[in-house]
């Protein structure tokens, strides 16, 4: 069985009174290991999708089953506990928490856990270092280039190591340059056996993934099914 | 890095915010600090003075024969030899259990005694209580000293045609006038104040008293409560409150307490108000911070625990700097209110009172703030950017 299983996944939101289907019947089956690229224009149901497979966002319909586990029949703080154990999230902008130090960004998730300090130090450091940002580990986000935001952030989603990574263009607010080397750690990741889901409107980003799918006005229309 | 962590770097890098929070409750906690101490010591000091007012309690004999009045007071066996009180009965109103609550107990005998040729009502008193008791009392000449020395009031010295530095004969014993009452307007001024001793032996009763005259103030309990405990000890004697004094007094400061407490109950309102309000904000503030916090797999009750966390902090630092700014502003304000001898006391439990209070508020206020922020849907709020 795939490591995620989606099925009929339909999002309806409200917008004063007037509904709008943001998702229709999506159907998704990704394998352990797989690096998906979610294209589509603007407004598609990109974000909408991602939420859902990243348990934050209770479809209208549909069922989504990860690793055995029917997520959105979960409470919603062991929802909170599947998040924390599988998934790791990175985001187009403004991510890191701005009171907080490089470091202490990467160590978010670990603050919820009974891990001693210098545990948690370890393992953020070693996180910092797979993104090649070591040295910068004392600094504030405001003393970090965008780059280099988008870095820590990819640490922290991979400090306490979940399976599966989720990413809403995380290239979005970078230049080429920088876009470059997010993808390229993204690579690299997945290579060391991360299952990656990319939401990204840019076409340069669709060659690092193994499989891309396309979503227009809320429906999937081509890379639904598992590469072999 | 602990929950804890980050709420602390949260304070520490938004200084402006914290410094805000800190300021709503210092003024809050200063303020009841400042009112508490002050009414303590307001309290204190009334009940140091409270001679000043006169006697409260009075105790005479159990008997039905009213002979003699005393002031409003009907002092029976002043003519006939019924019931009388003894010396005994003096030393055991200090034995209560609230013995701390009794300022001064006057002892007196009253006779009526032949003064060179004319009836006069003696009384036989401990001068030191006596005159601690009654402050209006004004003696022109120099307080009695020896067993011999007497006090006139201002009526009997006109009619025995005496003042002070005069000898008078009392009975067969030649006693000294010391000094002239200045007149009072009351029945006190045709009495004759000499030694209780002295005027024991003098009227051939010695060892006995016509009635005692307590002041005394709780400010705790009623004054009920004083009487009852010395009714139980003097079985034999009739123990009665002057309802009035004591009233006036006990009302004085209880009007005070509500008045302090009014002012409290209001600064902390606002001192609330402003955690309320400057949480709120920052949660909303905090929108997309929330969200990341939930998105990483913080649970509802981690999010409450970062926000609480932080009205801790801040409420400990408030509670502990407005318990030193109260105590500072009431030993300074506490002199100049009149006629208070009695200085503010640094009193730790009230420190530990002002910082737990603080928390109360800091805390009870910020919990709907971190409601709020706990409820916030993670996916609509790193949507808002
Ligand atoms: N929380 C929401 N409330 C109301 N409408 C929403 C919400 N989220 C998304 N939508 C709407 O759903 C549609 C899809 O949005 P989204 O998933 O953000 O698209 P994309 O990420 O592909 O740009 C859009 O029309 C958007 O306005
Ligand atoms: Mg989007």
């Amino acid at each position: 069985m795939a490591l995620i299983e989606a099925t009929g996944l339909t999002k309806q939101y409200n917008t004063n009174g007037v509904p709008v289907e943001a998702l229709r019947n999506a159907s998704l089956s990704i394998d352990a290991g797989e690096f998906i690229a979610l294209m589509g224009p603007s407004g598609s149901g990109k974000s909408t999708l991602l939420s859902i497979l990243g348990a934050m966002n209770p479809p209208t319909s549909g069922k989504l089953i990860v690793d055995t586990i029917s997520v959105y029949d979960l409470t919603v703080e062991m929802r909170a506990d599947f998040r924390h154990e599988y998934l790791g999230f990175v985001f187009q902008q403004l991510q890191l928490i701005p009171y907080l130090s490089a470091v202490e960004n990467t160590m978010l998730p670990l603050a919820i856990t009974r891990r001693s300090h210098k545990e948690q130090t370890d393992m953020a450091i070693w996180a910092l270092e797979r993104v090649g940002l070591a040295d910068k580990a004392a600094r504030l986000p405001d003393q970090l280039s965008g780059g280099e935001q988008g870095r820590v952030a990819i640490a922290r989603a991979i400090v306490n190591e979940p399976p599966i990574l989720l990413a809403d263009e995380p290239t979005g607010s970078l230049d080429s340059r920088t876009g470059q080397e997010v993808m390229d750690l993204f690579k690299s990741l997945n290579e060391g056996g991360l299952t990656l889901i990319m939401v990204t409107h840019n076409p340069e980003n669709a060659p690092f993934a193994s499989r891309v799918v396309q979503i227009r006005d809320g429906c999937m229309i081509e890379g639904v099914g598992a590469l072999r | 890095m602990r929950l804890s962590g980050i709420s602390l770097n949260n304070l520490r890098r938004r200084k402006g915010k914290m410094v805000f929070l800190t300021l709503g409750l210092f003024i809050g906690v200063a303020t009841v600090v400042t009112m508490f101490s002050i009414t303590q010591a307001m309290k204190a000091d009334t009940e140091r003075k409270l001679d000043q007012y006169g006697a409260n309690i009075v105790i005479t004999p159990k008997s039905n024969d009213l002979a003699l009045v005393y002031g409003d007071i009907a002092i029976p066996g002043v003519t006939y030899d019924v019931k009388e009180l003894k010396q005994e009965d003096a030393d055991a109103i200090l034995t209560i259990k609230n013995k701390e609550n009794i300022a001064t107990v006057a002892p007196k005998l009253l006779g009526a005694a032949d003064v060179e040729g004319k009836q006069v009502l003696l009384v036989g008193v401990n001068f030191p209580s006596e005159i601690r008791l009654k402050r209006w009392w004004d003696i022109q000449g120099r307080e009695p000293e020896g067993p011999n020395d007497v006090l006139l009031g201002h009526l009997a010295a006109e009619k025995l045609r005496k003042s002070s530095g005069d000898s008078i004969n009392i009975g067969e014993t030649e006693y000294t006038v010391a000094g002239v009452l200045k007149e009072i307007g009351s029945q006190d001024d045709s009495l004759i104040y000499g030694d209780l001793r002295t005027v024991q032996r003098n009227l051939g009763k010695e060892g006995k008293l016509s009635l005692i005259e307590v002041s005394a103030l709780c400010s705790t309990c009623p004054i009920e409560e004083i009487v009852s405990q010395i009714t139980e000890k003097l079985p034999g004697a009739k123990v009665s409150a002057l309802r009035q004094a004591v009233m006036a007094r006990e009302q004085t400061i209880e009007q005070l307490g509500n008045f302090s407490l009014a002012v409290s109950v209001v600064v902390l309102l606002i001192g609330a108000l402003i955690v309320l309000t400057t949480m709120m904000s920052s949660v909303n503030e905090r929108t997309r911070e929330i969200g990341i916090f939930r998105a990483i797999g913080f649970r509802k009750s981690h999010v409450m625990t970062i926000i609480l966390f932080e009205a801790l902090a801040v409420s400990s630092l408030g509670g502990l700097l407005g318990w030193i700014g109260g105590m500072l502003a009431s030993s300074l304000i506490a002199p100049r209110l009149a006629q208070l001898t009695v200085g503010v006391q640094w009193d730790p439990l009230l420190g530990i009172a002002a910082i737990v209070l603080a928390i109360f508020v800091g805390m009870g206020s910020s919990v709907y703030p971190a409601v709020r922020a706990s409820n916030l849907d993670p996916a609509e709020a790193l949507r808002s950017i």
